[in-house]
C-alpha cells in the first residue's frame, strides 16, 4: 500500500516538476488577479447589485430582492430597447454581410491593386467610432448634409435622417455598415483564399458554371468563416453604444435606444445602479443564449 | 499540377471567351472603384468641411472646394479645447495599457504553453470562457470596484482594468507552442532562469505575434469610449475620444471646427495603419483562421 502511494507520488512529481509548478502559478498571478478582479468577480457582484437599489452615493445599497427584475419585465422601454437592438442587428447582418462577401469575392480574383482596395475598404474600421459618428452626423445633416444633396441630384426629397424616428435607426445602421465593411470583407477574403483551387476545377469538370461553383463550392466551404463573421457581428451589434451616444442619444423618441444605451442611461444618468445591473444581466443572458444557439445551428465545434 | 493538362478540363477552359472575360474584369474594377470612392467619400467631405469658413459650411448646394481654404480652422479647433492634453493622455494610457498587456500576457502564455502544473488545461479553458463575457456586463461593477480602490478619475482606473485579456494570452500561447523546445533546453542547461529564458529567447522569436498583439492592444485602447467615459469626468484626464465627444457638445453647429477636430483624431491612427497595415490585416485574419 505504502509502496503504491510512493509510486503514485513519484509519477506525480515527474509529471509536475516542482519548479514548473511554482513558476507556472507564479507567472499566472498578474493575469489571474486582473481577470478575477475585473472579469469574474464582477459577474457575481453584478448579480448581487441587481438585487439591490442603489444610487452610488448612499453608503450602502438597499436590498430589494427581485424587484428590479420585476420592474424591467414590466417596463415597456426595456422591450423597446431590445427590439431596437434586434432591429439594428438584423439590419447590419442582412445588408452588411452579403455586401462584404460580394466585395471579398470581387477582390479574390486575379486583379491588380488588390492591396490598394483592401486598404481603402479597411480604413473606416481604423477610425474611431466617435470620429466616424461625427462625420456622419454632418453627412446626414438635414439642411446642409452631403447625403441630402446627392439625393437632391436624383430628385429625391431631403430627409430628416437623424430627427425622423423612422429613419434614425437605418441611418445608424448605414453608418455602422460603412465602418465595418472592410473588417468583414477581410475575414471573408481570408476564408475565400483558403478554398483550394482543386474544388473549383472538379466542379468545372462536372459542368458547373459561375453560379454553380458559387453555390456548391464557395458557400459550403466558406461556412466556418461565415459562421465566425456572423457570431462576431451578432455579438458586436448587441453591444452597440458609441454611435448612439454621439449621434442620437437614444432618440428621437427612443427610436435608437439600444440596450447598452439603456443600461448606461439607467446606471450613469439616472443613478439606478441596481436596475442597470439587472438590465446588464439580462443582456448577458441574451448574448449567452444567442451564442449557444448559433453554435447549435452550425452544428460544429468552432471553438479553438 | 495534373489539372492543368487534364484533357477533361481543356473542354471547359475556352467556355468564357476573351471578350467576356475582359468585360467581367472591367465590371469588377468598376464596382470596386465605385465602392472605394463611396468608402472614401465621408473622409473627403470631412476634410473639405474642415477647410471651409464657418458661414460657408451651410451653403446650399454645398461646395466641394472652399472658396478660401481656411487652414486656420485647425488652429482654432486646436485652441478651443485642451487637445494637446487629450492626445498626451491617450498616448500615455494606450502605451501603458499595451506594455502592461504584453507583459502580463507573455508571462501567462509562457506558463500555459511551456510549464506543466496541475489544473493547467482547466484554467486555460476557464480563461477562454471569460472571453465570452461582454464588456457591458462588467462596467457597472468595475466602476464600483475602481471607485472603492480610489482609482476613479485617475490613470490607474483608466489603465489597469483594461490590461490583459484572454485574447492576448491565446494568441501568444499559440505562437509559443511553435517554438522548438531545444532552444529552451539548451539555455536551461546553461543555467538560465525562467525569466531570462522568456525575455532573451522566447520573446525575441515571437515578434510577429507580439506585434499583432501590440497593434490590437494599442488601437483598442486608443479607440475605446465607454470605459473612459464612465471612469473620468475631469478635463485633465480626458482621452482623445471623450474629448471629441465633449467638443461636439460644446461646438454643436460649428461643423468646420468639429470636422477639423475629427481629422486630428483620425489622422494619427490612419497614418499608423498605413505603416503597418499588412501586419494588422494579417492579425485579423489570424483571429479568424482557427
Amino acid at each position: 500500500m505504502a509502496a503504491q502511494v510512493r509510486r503514485w507520488a513519484r509519477a506525480w512529481r515527474e509529471r509536475y516538476p516542482w519548479e514548473e509548478v511554482v513558476f507556472g502559478f507564479l507567472f499566472l498571478i498578474p493575469l489571474g488577479v486582473l481577470t478575477i478582479l475585473f472579469k469574474i468577480y464582477p459577474i457575481f457582484y453584478s448579480f448581487y447589485l441587481s438585487l439591490t437599489k442603489w444610487n452610488g452615493l448612499a453608503p450602502t445599497p438597499t436590498w430589494v430582492g427581485l424587484d428590479n427584475y420585476a420592474a424591467l419585465l414590466q417596463d415597456a422601454t426595456v422591450y423597446h430597447a431590445l427590439l431596437n437592438t434586434a432591429y439594428y442587428s438584423v439590419g447590419i447582418i442582412v445588408v452588411g454581410l452579403p455586401l462584404a462577401l460580394f466585395l471579398a469575392a470581387l477582390l479574390n480574383q486575379r486583379i491588380r491593386g488588390r492591396t490598394f482596395f483592401r486598404t481603402v475598404y479597411f480604413a473606416p474600421n481604423i477610425a474611431s467610432t466617435v470620429a466616424v459618428s461625427m462625420v456622419w452626423l454632418w453627412l446626414l445633416n438635414t439642411r446642409s448634409g452631403l447625403i441630402n444633396y446627392l439625393l437632391s441630384l436624383a430628385h429625391v426629397p431631403a430627409q430628416d435622417w437623424l430627427l425622423n424616428p423612422r429613419l434614425a435607426m437605418p441611418s445608424v445602421i448605414a453608418m455602422t455598415i460603412w465602418k465595418d465593411l472592410g473588417y468583414d470583407m477581410v475575414l471573408f477574403l481570408a476564408g475565400l483564399q483558403g478554398i483550394p483551387k482543386e474544388f473549383y476545377d472538379a466542379a468545372k469538370i462536372d459542368g458547373a458554371g459561375t453560379w454553380g461553383c458559387f453555390r456548391h463550392v464557395t458557400l459550403p466551404l466558406l461556412m466556418p468563416t461565415t459562421f465566425l463573421v456572423l457570431v462576431l457581428t451578432t455579438i458586436g451589434s448587441f453591444q452597440v453604444f458609441t454611435q448612439v451616444f454621439v449621434m442620437t442619444q437614444g432618440g428621437p423618441m427612443g427610436a435608437t435606444d439600444v440596450i447598452v444605451y439603456h443600461i448606461y442611461s439607467a446606471a450613469f444618468e439616472n443613478f439606478q445602479l441596481g436596475y442597470g445591473a439587472a438590465l446588464s444581466y439580462v443582456l448577458f443572458v441574451i448574448l449567452f443564449v444567442l451564442t449557444l444557439l448559433q453554435r447549435r445551428v452550425a452544428g460544429r465545434d468552432i471553438y479553438y | 499540377m495534373k489539372t492543368q493538362t487534364d484533357p477533361k478540363l481543356a473542354r471547359t477552359r475556352p467556355r468564357v471567351s476573351r471578350a467576356l472575360r475582359a468585360l467581367l474584369i472591367g465590371a469588377t474594377y468598376s464596382l470596386l472603384g465605385i465602392g472605394a470612392m463611396s468608402t472614401l467619400l465621408p473622409f473627403a467631405w470631412m476634410i473639405s468641411t474642415s477647410l471651409k469658413a464657418g458661414n460657408e459650411i451651410f451653403l446650399w448646394p454645398p461646395r466641394w472646394f472652399p472658396s478660401v481654404i481656411r487652414w486656420d480652422n485647425y488652429a482654432v479647433a486646436w485652441n478651443s479645447a485642451p487637445w494637446g492634453l487629450y492626445f498626451l493622455n491617450s498616448l500615455f494610457v494606450s502605451t501603458a495599457t499595451t506594455i502592461l498587456t504584453l507583459l502580463v500576457c507573455s508571462l501567462a502564455a509562457y506558463s500555459f504553453a511551456r510549464l506543466h502544473f496541475p489544473g493547467r488545461n482547466l484554467l486555460f479553458l476557464a480563461l477562454l470562457g471569460t472571453m465570452m463575457i461582454p464588456g457591458q456586463v462588467t462596467i457597472i461593477p468595475n466602476f464600483l470596484i475602481v471607485k472603492r480602490l480610489h482609482w476613479y478619475n485617475s490613470y490607474w482606473g483608466l489603465i489597469v482594468p483594461e490590461v490583459g485579456g484572454a485574447f492576448g494570452v491565446f494568441l501568444l500561447r499559440q505562437y509559443f507552442l511553435s517554438i522548438p523546445f531545444e532552444l529552451e533546453d539548451a539555455a536551461r542547461i546553461d543555467g538560465a532562469s525562467r525569466l531570462r529564458i522568456i525575455f532573451s529567447i522566447i520573446l525575441p522569436l515571437s515578434r510577429p505575434a507580439l506585434s499583432v498583439l501590440t497593434l490590437f492592444s494599442f488601437m483598442g485602447s486608443w479607440n475605446a469610449f465607454l470605459w473612459p467615459l464612465i471612469i473620468t469626468n475631469t478635463d485633465t484626464l480626458r482621452v482623445v475620444q471623450i474629448g471629441l465627444a465633449v467638443f461636439r457638445m460644446e461646438e454643436s453647429t460649428q461643423y468646420h471646427l468639429l470636422m477639423a477636430a475629427s481629422t486630428y483624431v483620425v489622422l494619427p491612427v490612419i497614418i499608423l495603419f498605413l505603416l503597418v497595415q499588412r501586419q494588422f490585416i494579417q492579425g485579423i485574419q489570424l483571429t479568424g483562421m482557427k
